[in-house]
């Protein structure tokens, strides 16, 4: 996993709940540029805790000169969101490259996104990126209120982008919106999981193919009752705190363990189970309906057990 | 006419199946020659997918003409040759919106012409069912010439455009819709397998 250390050069509130954060390299070296769409995971050295957390970087994908993320305050979290909101310009963090798992299809004739709620993020870098393609794309903005859409702050004036603001009776109609795409035309969501739910329902209903609906789920590895869990492998037994993923709990261990999206997307951390007396709770995007009722796999990223033993593959 | 049964080869290589219906979606069908019997059967199993269908039909011989107009399409078409319906399958394809479904029955170069044109509209692969009946002639593009050759039913055949004597793989282009045909002998010239029929 490549990562370097960059700077904090720019923190701008965005709203009461939304912040924005520069980085930037501290000699001014050019960053890697990414596609919209990608994150990158910061490193935060919290209270003895190391926690990494992904974030979508919103501002020019072919700008190398900075990355800028943007993070909401999540009181009732795990603390990710609350130590960003502490961070002053001038502070260094570890940064790792930018992976994209939600990448536009440039195959496409026709882009159209939906977003809901912070959601709004990946679409930021997109959407610059789509202004320098000569091809049609719109935007839907969805939120219960014009005061609750914190990424409204967020957003370019454009006609390619549309507001739908339900107490002002412009709720966003999914079915009206999918049922009159052209041929080619491909749906990116992001959001809260009934959104995306929403769009693959209305999509199916009107015989879209599951191939042309994109959606990339807002993930961050739930609070739970603490767990043992034993590593077959490195011979430890070890405790998952409550604010704690099973992944964040083996790299305090010094345990070596692969990951890359950290949110239950991208699959590379998926580990086998070798004993399961108890009910595992997977959190993820990965497995399969079948693979998670054999109890055979996990998703240490954001995934949890709850019962009496648990032993994994590492 | 009754289906045949390919056999198994490598990845690149279409498959065909069983049109099956998918129920009230708007359905746009291609079928060619014994084709129709493709049709034909999967109104049997689900007559309502008719309903919202838009069927072109190129007889290139067979009586099933009527049989077709008979299952009552929302729009019926028919054209002597496939470069003949070219331009009405487009506009339909123009026309159509995404949830569209297109059902293609006949010759394995007709669906892979038409396949093609779907996709460069924009259809994606998987609102694309196809029920092979008929010819196993092959579209073959020579990899040299870029030329493409109709009707192959020999391998090797002669490039009709460079003249090189080429081997038919079994490689298939979806961008295209045509199989890839290799320079046979181009390190032994002259040294050209026998030729044989192109088998399913």
């Amino acid at each position: 996993m490549t990562s370097q250390i960059l700077t904090v050069t720019e923190v701008e509130p965005l709203t009461d709940w939304i912040t924005r954060f520069r980085f930037q390299h501290p000699e001014g070296k050019p960053l890697p540029l990414f596609s919209g769409g990608a994150h990158v995971v910061v490193e935060m050295p919290d209270a003895g805790v190391l926690r990494r957390n992904a974030y979508s970087l919103i501002s020019d994908p072919m700008d190398g000169a900075g990355y800028d993320i943007a993070v909401r305050r999540e009181e009732g979290g795990r603390g990710g969101s609350r130590f960003m909101h502490r961070v002053k310009p001038g502070d260094r963090l570890r940064v790792a490259a930018p992976v994209n798992l939600f990448a536009l299809d440039l195959r496409a004739k026709k882009h159209v996104m939906i977003a809901g709620g912070i959601g709004i993020t990946p679409f930021l870098a997109q959407l610059k990126q789509l202004a320098r393609l000569p091809m049609p794309y719109e935007l839907h903005y969805a939120a219960p209120s014009r005061q609750e859409a914190a990424g409204v702050a967020l957003l370019p004036q454009s006609p390619h982008i549309h507001l739908h603001f339900s107490d002002e009776a412009k709720r966003l109609d999914l079915a009206a919106l999918l049922a009159g795409q052209p041929l080619g035309t491909h749906v990116y969501t992001c959001g809260p999981k009934r959104l995306i739910d929403a769009v693959a329902q209305a999509g199916a209903r009107l015989g879209w193919p599951k191939t042309a609906l994109h959606s990339e789920e807002f993930l961050s590895p739930p609070v739970g009752k603490a767990f043992d869990v034993t590593l077959a492998q490195s011979g430890l037994t070890l405790t998952v705190g409550p604010h704690q993923s099973l992944l964040e709990a083996m790299e305090a261990a010094q345990v070596e363990a692969p990951w890359l999206c950290r949110g239950g997307a991208c699959g590379q951390c998926e580990t086998d189970v070798i004993a399961c007396d108890g009910q595992i709770e997977h959190f993820d995007h990965w497995l399969s309906d079948d693979a998670r009722a054999t109890q055979r796999k996990i998703m240490p990223c954001v995934s949890r057990f709850q019962g009496r033993t648990f032993v994994i593959d590492r | 006419m009754t289906r045949v049964s390919f056999t198994p080869s490598i990845a690149t290589r279409p498959v065909y199946g069983q049109l099956a219906s998918r129920g009230n979606a708007p359905a746009l069908m291609l079928a060619e020659a014994a084709g129709a019997g493709a049709i034909l059967d999967l109104a049997a199993r689900d007559a309502s997918v008719m309903d919202h269908a838009h069927l072109i039909f190129i007889p290139m011989g067979s009586d099933d003409g009527p049989h077709l107009r008979a299952l009552r399409p929302r729009q019926y078409n028919e054209g002597p040759s496939y470069p003949a319906i070219l331009s009405r399958f487009q506009k339909a394809l123009a026309d159509a919106h995404m949830g569209v479904q297109l059902y293609l029955a006949g010759s394995e170069e007709m669906i892979g012409l038409a396949s093609a044109e779907a996709s460069a509209a924009g259809l994606p692969l998987a609102a694309i069912q196809t029920e092979h009946r008929g010819a196993i002639t092959r579209r073959v593009q020579c990899v040299h010439c870029k030329g493409v050759t109709q009707g192959v039913a020999t391998d090797p055949f002669t490039c009709s455009h460079c003249g090189l004597t080429l081997f038919v793989r079994d490689h298939f282009s979806r961008r295209l819709g045509a199989f890839q045909g290799v320079c046979v002998d181009a390190e032994t010239p002259g040294v050209i397998p026998p030729q044989r029929e192109i088998s399913a």
